[in-house]
């Protein structure tokens, strides 16, 4: 095994122990703690909140990848090109709210809880996936293209055989960015109640704990870390299998 | 048969292939020969329908091919692209199979047909079947790149330079393997290149394109002898007519009665390659021998000259 293997393995094996036996690490975050304050988090099981916060950004970047897709697919058929500068200036805008703000917008609308955090975590990952998956499918080489017709595959065999296998690398990436911009956003979800690991962190700064704040950023930078490295490995997989080599 | 009836593609104001009429006869191979950017590979792509012409009409067999959908039509004909565009996400059977599985043949079908192909492109299937694109030479993804083309065994079949990046050996055997292959399934041809020496050594007819207007289309003999314009006189380059000439002569065909020292030179060996020879070890003639190595005469410096003469209009 590879020294960088080893070192994650071994950080995904302290994250599990951690979540599930918190106690153990409490030396540790008694470091941080003032006295007599608690080290570890006790308003809430751990495990659980990381499991929402998790499941949150999952179906989040599901959605986002859904209509990215599904978006950079129609305005790559040339009867959808017209809406091409359209649909990116759309995009755009989703990018350009802060995430706060679409909390504070989004409230009102569909009320506290995990309601606006879904949605401001989706208008955020649509951008990447996006952008990932128009370059995708506008470069793919054009000899490669040109014989998927000639050889005879209709538009659909041509889309779902040839331009999205080859296009996965591509749009894998842009998943991956939305991933961990998602993981890190997910924690201002808990500034309108939605159950994620943010409220470890505003529980240590409400009561001026530094171990929770230190214990819930490092849980969120973990998982965002080892999600990043098992999606770019599984992007190298499937670009070598296509003999393009290392993604760019 | 192949009817290209006054076919015109316009891109705007720009006429890419002007008014072009010519008939290609059953089992024949027709090559298109012409300068970059003359609108070669815009006419052959005009018969698969990859583009739609401006005015006119291609018949294959009798049938307009408009009849059917596009994707049914492509399915029919064989297309050798420019550059090879193998899906390099798939093995080279993967690619070998695309057109086969298309038209929903059976497993079985297709995998003896893979296998039938791989040898005949002389690409052990132990060895290559499971590769990638990626992983094979540039004269391997080319043979790949035509076997998948006559995977399912399409009665016409265009290719678009498809010798262009091959080194010279290498595309000496590709030819070869093309005339062979061409003969056994009796396929109707229309290959594209820059090279007039293919052209001459593949063709049983030459299209020459010049800014988009078919300038001559001759048999090789016809095209030598009678070049239609300053521009075929150019691209057939008169210094090597005489050469080009004699090689599309066999040496068999130009035997007579009598005997020469020296070794023989087969009879199925080019006009050219027998004149080559006697020039190089200094004869004035050689021994010709058939296939099975029967003595059939000689062949002379003087009958090669004859016959590398201009032919008497
Ligand atoms: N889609 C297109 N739109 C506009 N012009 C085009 C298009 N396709 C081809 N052309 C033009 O048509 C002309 C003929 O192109 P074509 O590809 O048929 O040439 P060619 O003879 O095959 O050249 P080469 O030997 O370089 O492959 C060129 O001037 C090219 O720029
Ligand atoms: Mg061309």
């Amino acid at each position: 095994m590879k020294a960088g293997t080893i070192i994650r393995v071994i950080a995904f094996a302290l994250l599990v122990a951690f979540l599930v036996q918190p106690y153990w690490f409490e030396p540790f975050f008694a470091l941080f703690a003032n006295d007599g304050a608690p080290a570890i988090y006790n308003q809430g099981d751990l495990l659980t909140l990381t499991l929402l916060h998790l499941q949150i950004v999952f179906a989040a970047t599901v959605a986002a990848m859904i209509v990215a897709v599904g978006l950079a697919i129609l305005v790559t058929r040339p009867s959808g090109s017209e809406f091409l500068p359209l649909s990116r200036s759309l995009v755009n805008i989703g990018q350009t709210f802060p995430p706060v703000a679409v909390l504070a917008l989004a409230v009102p609308a569909v009320g506290f809880g995990a309601k606006p955090t879904l949605i401001a975590l989706f208008l955020y990952g649509l951008l990447p996936i996006f952008e990932n998956a128009l370059t995708g499918l506008t470069t793919l080489p054009k000899p490669v293209v040109e014989a998927s017709r000639g050889m005879g595959m209709t538009s659909l065999q041509r889309l779902r055989k040839v331009e999205l296998p080859l296009a996965a690398p591509v749009i894998l990436a842009g998943i991956r960015l939305s991933v961990t911009i998602g993981l890190a956003t997910a924690t201002i979800g808990s500034t309108v109640a939605a159950k994620t690991l943010g409220e470890v962190i505003i529980a240590g700064l409400n009561s001026n704990n530094l171990a929770f704040v230190v214990q819930g950023g490092l849980v969120v930078a973990v998982l965002a870390v080892l999600i990043y490295d098992l999606l770019s490995a599984l992007e190298r997989m499937i670009a070598r299998r296509m003999g393009r080599g290392e993604p760019a | 048969m192949i009817e290209i009836d006054s076919i015109t593609k316009s891109y705007g104001e720009n006429t890419v292939v002007d008014a072009v009429s010519f008939v290609v006869e059953p089992r024949t191979i027709t090559v298109i020969v012409g300068t970059s950017g003359s609108g070669k590979t815009t006419l052959l792509r005009m018969i698969n329908r990859l583009v739609e012409p401006s005015s006119g009409t291609i018949r294959i067999d009798g049938r307009d091919n408009r009849e059917m959908p596009p994707f049914e039509l492509r399915r029919s004909i064989g297309y050798v692209i420019q550059g090879h565009g193998l899906f390099p996400h798939w093995t080279v059977a993967q690619n070998i199979a695309v057109v086969p599985k298309l038209l929903e043949w059976d497993e079985a079908r297709i995998a003896a047909r893979v296998a039938e192909l791989l040898d005949l492109f002389q690409l052990d299937p132990e060895l290559f079947a499971q590769r990638y694109p990626h992983e094979l030479s540039g004269g391997q993804q080319q043979r790949v790149g035509v076997a998948r083309a006559l995977a399912a065994e399409p009665n016409v079949l265009l290719m678009d330079e498809p010798f262009g990046a091959l080194d010279p050996v290498i595309r000496a055997k590709a030819q070869e393997d093309l005339l062979a292959i061409q003969r056994r399934f009796g396929t109707t041809i229309i290959l594209v290149t820059h090279d007039m020496e293919e052209a001459i050594l593949l063709g049983d007819r030459i299209a020459v394109m010049d800014q988009g207007k078919l300038v001559q289309y001759a048999t090789p003999t016809e095209m030598l002898a009678r070049p239609a314009d300053d521009f075929v006189e150019t691209l057939i380059d008169s210094g090597e007519r005489p050469f080009r000439l004699l090689s599309l002569g066999k040496a068999g065909d130009a035997v007579e009665p009598g005997d020469a020292d020296g070794p023989a030179i087969s009879a199925d060996k080019t006009q050219r390659d027998a004149l080559a020879e006697l020039m190089w070890s200094g004869r004035s003639a050689l021994p010709v021998e058939s296939a099975d190595g029967a003595r059939l005469g000689r062949i002379t410096v003087q009958s090669l000259l004859r016959l590398a003469a201009r032919p008497a209009a």
